[in-house]
């Protein structure tokens, strides 16, 4: 069998293997089980006490959501002032200067929603004052912040009827301290090892070997990447995120860095198995998206190693496949498995050029994207998947003429409703932001602006179209890849997709923990012979079968226009 | 909501010293015992730095091994990809052109012997390698040129021949600079 297949078949099982115990140690972790991590408790608890938190308090699902939110703002705040000033503030040994309001306004909230689309580049636009303490520091505790408010809706299902759903500093403070520092750490030194950058010295010049004169921005990158991957950021480093051969020097740091951004998104889902004492539902759960991811890859695959069909008429041989915008040492196939991961995983982080991609690949990203919660990004995948989860509950109860139940609790009319706008927005966000890009583009191309609209797209014809839609589509989903062919440094679209990143981090967020909260309060119905059981097989094909319907009725025109119109175009 | 407030305020405060001081920290400490001590690997010859490990050079001199085209001119201080789409018409017929100097270039070829990495841009604009048969098919033009034998620069191109990790995994690659650096001691 050929090398680049082994490659990725290696990182995926190793992936689920390494997942589950993880899952399993985080479902103790946060049910406040004797874990070997335990040593930690008195860093947590100077922590706690450094804050002023009484981390014994418990709160009800408003309260989450308010803390949540208050310390959320708080970064916004103190970041958008940092990225405003960064030019005048020390470590920045490049003199890189300050950003622009809009280009601060949009990155500030970009890394807080856990997103991390990047409307600068590393090299020139940041200091590495700017990428340690507000950037990689973002990094942590957004993850942090999917993960704890994921717990909370964990603990609504674990007893039969609580409001006590637990502390957020609690979950928060442990999700850092206990998952995602541990593992930075040794994710960031396998990377140092490997040939990633970590001191803190400027750029470095050199003569080449044939005597040009070379810049080479530096600077320390491995704490930064690993982060990023396992805290499904994705925000890079270097501008050319992990393409970048310092960022990902080699087909091992290839593996390490796929295998990261992919762990705790699994884990979760035995989490929460584990932790509401019903494993087969997870693993259900783990079989509709494990499902739903190969449905994606294997067309992914087939795409790019297929190569560009234009390229092979010219008479060169692909025979490993598309090579544009792609690098030697992973080759198409772990590109084309990276881009996958990357899109069904709120990471966007690349290994390739997405923009560059064959046009099936770019369907298949888009997708994945916009269903986004195959596996899902750190904690909100779960929380995602919820959604779909409760409206296939509440068609099979219409279906069979019983008061749906998820779980013991009575779905009703509340929740239902909740569950159905949170599903309408992520079409609502994507289609309508879509258009207002595609009108102004065609009827105010020559708007006397800093950035004119027809300098936006790096490509013609059907592709244009698709940056502008994969554009909108990655900020909602708090994806963070691009094609990045798009002009998006610029007032339209640093203004725009903050606010599409906005509310689609947070109402997809507050929805599904007030579900919980609201399910969790309501009085336990035991399992009876008419209960529909929701760790079935039948009903696992149902909740696929929505997510199918619903995302294909959503989306299907705008990719037609998109990839699809591309695609007849080109193997015409 | 004021509690949530300072609360926030301190926790935020307490984990930027934990995660923006004392992790990075650590991080570079570790990093001082790699090779490149952390701040990448550099190779030097006669005592110059003359490049980094892992970065890619421009070459453009016929008596060199030529890496990829690249959509920053190999300029690191900043990188990127073409993020030109494959149905692009400029961007084919820049593809065009590429094969055109090639041929060129190596009038021995058939155009099918052509890989495709010699012929595309990188995501990064700075990739280091080459596939093996890029480099295969430029043996010949550059042992005209440096007036050696064949056989010497393709045993040359072998040793400078990383195969995949562990023998299993990914692909085969040749890193253009060690490959030309090694090139030019052959002389000596």
């Amino acid at each position: 069998m050929n090398t680049e297949l082994l490659g990725i078949i290696a990182t995926y099982l190793l992936t689920v293997i390494l997942a589950i115990p993880l899952g399993i140690y985080l479902s103790k972790v946060f049910a406040g089980e004797k874990v070997w991590t335990d040593f930690l408790k008195p860093l947590e608890n100077g922590i706690f006490k450094l804050s002023g938190i009484n981390s014994k308090e418990q709160m009800n699902w408003k309260q989450h959501m308010k803390a949540l939110l208050t310390i959320n703002l708080v970064w916004l705040v103190y970041g958008f002032f940092v990225l405003l000033q960064q030019d005048k503030l020390p470590l920045n040994p490049d003199g890189n200067p300050g950003m622009t309001p809009d280009l601060a306004f949009n990155t500030i909230i970009s890394f807080v929603v856990n997103c991390n689309l990047q409307h600068y580049s590393g090299e020139s636009g940041v200091s590495y004052l700017t990428q340690h303490f507000v950037l990689m520091f973002l990094q942590f505790v957004s993850a942090a912040t999917g993960i704890a408010a994921a717990v909370v809706f964990f603990k609504a299902f674990r007893d039969k009827t609580t409001t006590a759903l637990g502390n957020f500093w609690d979950f928060f403070v442990k999700s850092i301290t206990r998952l995602l520092l541990p593992l930075s750490v040794l994710v960031a030194v396998v990377l140092a090892f490997n040939g990633t950058p970590t001191s803190y010295e400027g750029k470095d010049q050199f003569i080449s070997l044939q005597g040009d004169t070379v810049h080479v921005s530096r600077g320390p990158a491995a704490g930064f990447i690993a982060i990023k991957h396992l805290g499904t950021n994705g925000g890079g480093w270097f501008g050319a995120n992990s393409a970048h051969p310092l960022e990902n020097p080699s087909y091992l740091s290839n593996m390490v860095e796929m295998i990261s951004q992919v762990i705790i998104p699994i884990a979760m889902v035995i989490a929460f198995g584990y932790f509401i004492r019903r494993k087969k539902l997870a693993w259900m759960i783990f079989g509709v998206m494990t499902i739903g991811m190969f449905l994606l890859l294997l067309p992914t695959l087939s795409s790019e190693l297929g190569g560009n069909p234009a390229i092979a008429k010219m008479g060169v041989s692909q025979t490993t496949g598309a090579m544009e915008g792609k690098e030697v040492r992973f080759g198409p196939t772990a590109s084309a498995y990276w881009s996958t991961v990357t899109t069904i995983i709120s990471t966007g982080s690349v290994n390739s050029m997405h923009d560059s991609g064959m046009p099936l690949t770019g369907l298949w990203q888009l997708l994945g994207m916009m269903i986004n919660s195959f596996y899902g990004g750190c904690g909100v995948g779960v929380l995602n998947y919820f959604i779909y989860l409760i409206i296939a509950v509440f068609i099979s109860g219409l279906m069979v003429g019983r008061t749906p139940e998820f779980l013991g609790h009575k779905v009703e009319a509340r929740e239902v409703k909740i569950a159905a706008l949170i599903t309408l927005l992520s079409p609502f966000l994507i289609l309508a932001g879509t258009a207002i890009a595609a009108y102004v583009f065609t009827n105010h191309s020559g708007a006397a602006w800093a950035v004119q609209p027809k300098t936006w797209l790096n490509n013609p014809g059907f592709h244009g179209f698709s940056e502008m839609l994969y554009e909108m589509t990655s900020s909602n989903a708090n994806n963070g890849s691009g094609f990045e062919g798009l002009g998006d440094n610029n007032v339209f679209w640093n203004v725009s997709t903050g606010f599409v990143l906005l509310l689609g981090r947070f109402l997809p967020i507050i929805g599904p923990v007030a579900i919980a909260g609201l399910l969790g309060a309501k009085k336990f119905i035991p399992e009876s012979a008419g209960t529909l059981k929701t760790d079935t097989m039948t009903f696992s094909l149902m909740t696929f079968a929505v997510i199918l319907v619903l995302n294909a009725l959503s989306y299907f025109p705008a990719l037609a226009l998109g990839p699809l119109a591309e695609y007849f175009t080109l193997f015409k | 909501m004021k509690k949530y407030l300072l609360q926030s305020i301190r926790l935020t405060l307490v984990l930027l010293v934990l995660l923006c001081v004392a992790y990075p920290l650590f991080v570079a400490f570790a990093g001082g015992f790699s090779k490149g001590k952390g701040g990448g690997e550099k190779i030097i010859r006669n005592g110059q730095v003359v490049g980094y490990a892992l970065l890619g050079q421009s070459f453009t001199k016929p008596q060199y091994f030529w890496g990829r085209p690249s959509a920053v001119g190999y300029n690191a201080a900043g990188s990127g990809g073409s993020n030109k789409a494959a149905s692009n018409p400029d961007y084919q017929k820049e593809v065009q052109n590429r094969i055109d100097t090639l041929m060129k270039y190596h009038p021995y070829l058939q155009k099918s012997e052509i890989p495709a990495d010699m012929v595309t841009a990188s995501g990064s604009g700075l990739d280091p390698n080459i596939s093996p048969q890029a480099a295969a098919i430029q043996i010949k033009r550059i042992a005209t040129y440096r007036q050696l034998d064949e056989k010497t620069v393709a045993a040359l191109v072998e040793k400078n021949t990383a195969k995949p990790l562990f023998g299993l995994f990914g692909p085969s690659t040749v890193n253009v600079l060690e490959l030309n650096i090694a090139l030019d001691d052959l002389k000596k």
